[in-house]
């Protein structure tokens, strides 16, 4: 009988109206949530190519940006991510803004929730930042980077951009090098790998190599050898100066684990997240050969960003669990 | 789709009853559009694919020619993405699937071809991610089973069956290619719409 399959289904409903979506961090994500984002993100890709760029599909809806950090890539690719998928865009930057009065960020939230907007997407150098504007406004949050937590869509953006070009995930090696310690974008690369399948080594200075990482570590930059893929992180000069000593000082660090032509073979890919420190952690004539995905990245950030609003306005389980352990906090 | 759900409903259009109308409205085509290079079938995702390729099949063997062939999935063209206020959407959001369109479509009568005529919102969302993609001389519309119940002002212009139906009542299309056998079924249990 048709009838008792439905009606298991609907008993299977969860009452009330389902918890809001958010992509607070890579932890939020199952196997299943990557899929169906780097899927949605090559369909983007596609529409891409078309004379006609823009698709209506969010049509009437609102996203803020909202940006205490300052951003090249990320704030650009959310704005034109939104803008292709036709939302309205409001883009607010900690300096120039309320902020500079000394507005809270509970404040900022406050006042910018009540335009109604659909999603906030925020970056701040606070870790725990995104949570709070989720628990204050009645918006979908996407967390692009709070201080030394999270940047969940750099990794998504990187595992499309891996898939692209090596046909696969799953069985890969990935080495990835440098300041390990202050990158956010390490931090959720190491757990969007062990969700695919990813093998990763953490090469750096001892000093840079957080402890609580749950991957493979090695100050031995020989260790990028039999990587697929080199990602390489921005050197963080600007803690570097400050007095501190990770390093003894940006030539050595250069010197020792700087990523050279020589260090590498003929075809082994390389990303950087960016912005690169040109002769620091990379040299010129690797961030400009042809195996340097450094625009490639830039270029999946669109696309994987357009799905994530998309997604987070529409699909899956994202966030569902950060959210709550936030409201529990 | 539920499998129990597919074989319980009361037969309309048998394997057999399926070919015939396609090959009815392949010829209906064929009289239509003499000028046979101009026309492109493009088949709604997902039932509208097949179907289109059939047709194409069809005509070829009866005209010589067969139509350029294209693809459009129409999820990020439909008007209940979301609900305002950040609750969940009406109903999940289906699967994303192919756009192929690999011929240019300027100048060119273009024929969409969907398994079920409904409200007619699949189709108004089909017309207009196929305006993103060019400028046709002509858009037509050509279903396997129309059951009545429109919400926009759209009629198709090729149709095999007129079923007239209650909104409780749903019309369940089953192709080889899909649900491994041919058949237009009426369930009468209802069920979340997708269109």
């Amino acid at each position: 009988m048709t009838g008792s399959i439905r009606l298991v289904k609907d008993e299977l409903r969860p009452p009330g109206p389902p918890p809001k979506r958010h992509l607070i961090s890579v932890a939020d994500l199952e196997r299943d949530d990557v899929e169906r984002l780097l899927g949605t993100a090559r369909t983007f890709a596609a529409s891409l190519e078309r004379h006609v760029k823009k698709l209506p599909t969010l049509k009437g809806h609102l996203v803020v940006n909202l940006f205490y950090e300052s951003s090249t890539r990320t704030s650009s690719s959310f704005e034109l991510a939104a803008k292709r998928l036709s939302a309205d865009t409001l883009n607010v930057k900690s300096s120039g803004s309320s902020v500079d009065k000394g507005e809270s960020l509970k404040d900022t939230a406050l006042t910018l929730g009540a335009y109604d907007p659909d999603v906030i997407v925020i970056r701040h150098p606070q870790i725990g930042a995104p949570q709070l504007v989720a628990r204050v406004t009645d918006a979908h949050v996407v967390n692009a980077g709070d201080g030394k937590h999270q940047h969940p869509t750099q990794a998504l953006l990187d595992l499309y951009t891996i898939r692209e070009e090596l046909g696969r995930l799953e069985g890969l090696h990935v080495a990835i090098v440098g300041d390990v310690l202050h990158s956010r974008v390490a931090r959720s690369l190491v757990q969007a790998f062990r969700l695919v399948g990813i093998h990763c080594t953490l090469v750096g200075p001892p000093a840079l190599l957080p402890r609580e990482l749950q991957a493979e570590m090695t100050t031995d930059i020989a260790a990028v050898a039999t990587a697929d893929v080199v990602y390489v992180l921005r050197m963080q000069s600007e803690r570097m100066q400050a007095g501190s000593n990770y390093v003894p000082s940006l030539r050595e660090y250069s010197a020792r684990w700087g990523i050279t032509p020589e260090r590498l073979r003929p075809g082994q890919k390389v990303m950087h997240p960016g912005p690169m420190n040109r002769g620091v952690e990379i040299d010129p004539r690797v961030a400009d050969s042809v195996d340097s995905l450094v625009t490639t990245e830039v270029r999946s950030g669109l696309v994987v960003r357009m799905a994530v609003l998309y997604d987070v306005l529409t699909g899956g389980p994202v966030g569902v669990r950060a959210l709550a352990a936030a409201e529990v906090a | 789709m539920n499998t129990h759900a597919l074989t319980a409903g009361k037969v309309l259009l048998d394997a057999d009853a399926l070919t015939r109308t396609l090959t009815r409205i392949a010829h209906e085509i064929i009289e239509a559009d003499p000028e046979l290079a101009d026309v492109a079938l493009v088949g709604i995702q997902t039932r509208g694919v097949p179907l289109a390729q059939r047709l194409a099949r069809l005509i070829e063997e009866r005209a010589g020619e067969a139509p350029d062939l294209g693809a459009v999935d129409i999820t990020f063209y439909r008007d209940d993405v979301t609900v305002r206020g950040g609750e969940a959407p009406l109903a999940p959001q289906p699967l994303v699937r192919a756009t192929q369109l690999d011929f240019p479509l300027d100048g060119r009568t273009v024929i969409l071809v969907d398994d079920v005529l409904y409200t007619g919102r699949t189709i108004r969302a089909a017309i207009d991610a196929l305006l993103d993609y060019g400028r046709p001389a002509a858009v037509q519309l050509a279903v396997l089973v129309d059951r009545g119940h429109r919400e926009l002002p759209i009629r198709p212009d090729y149709v095999g069956k007129n079923l007239p139906t209650s909104r409780d009542e749903r019309i369940q299309v089953q192709l080889v290619e899909v649900d491994e056998v041919d058949a237009v079924l009426l369930v009468s249990r209802p069920e979340e719409e997708t269109r």
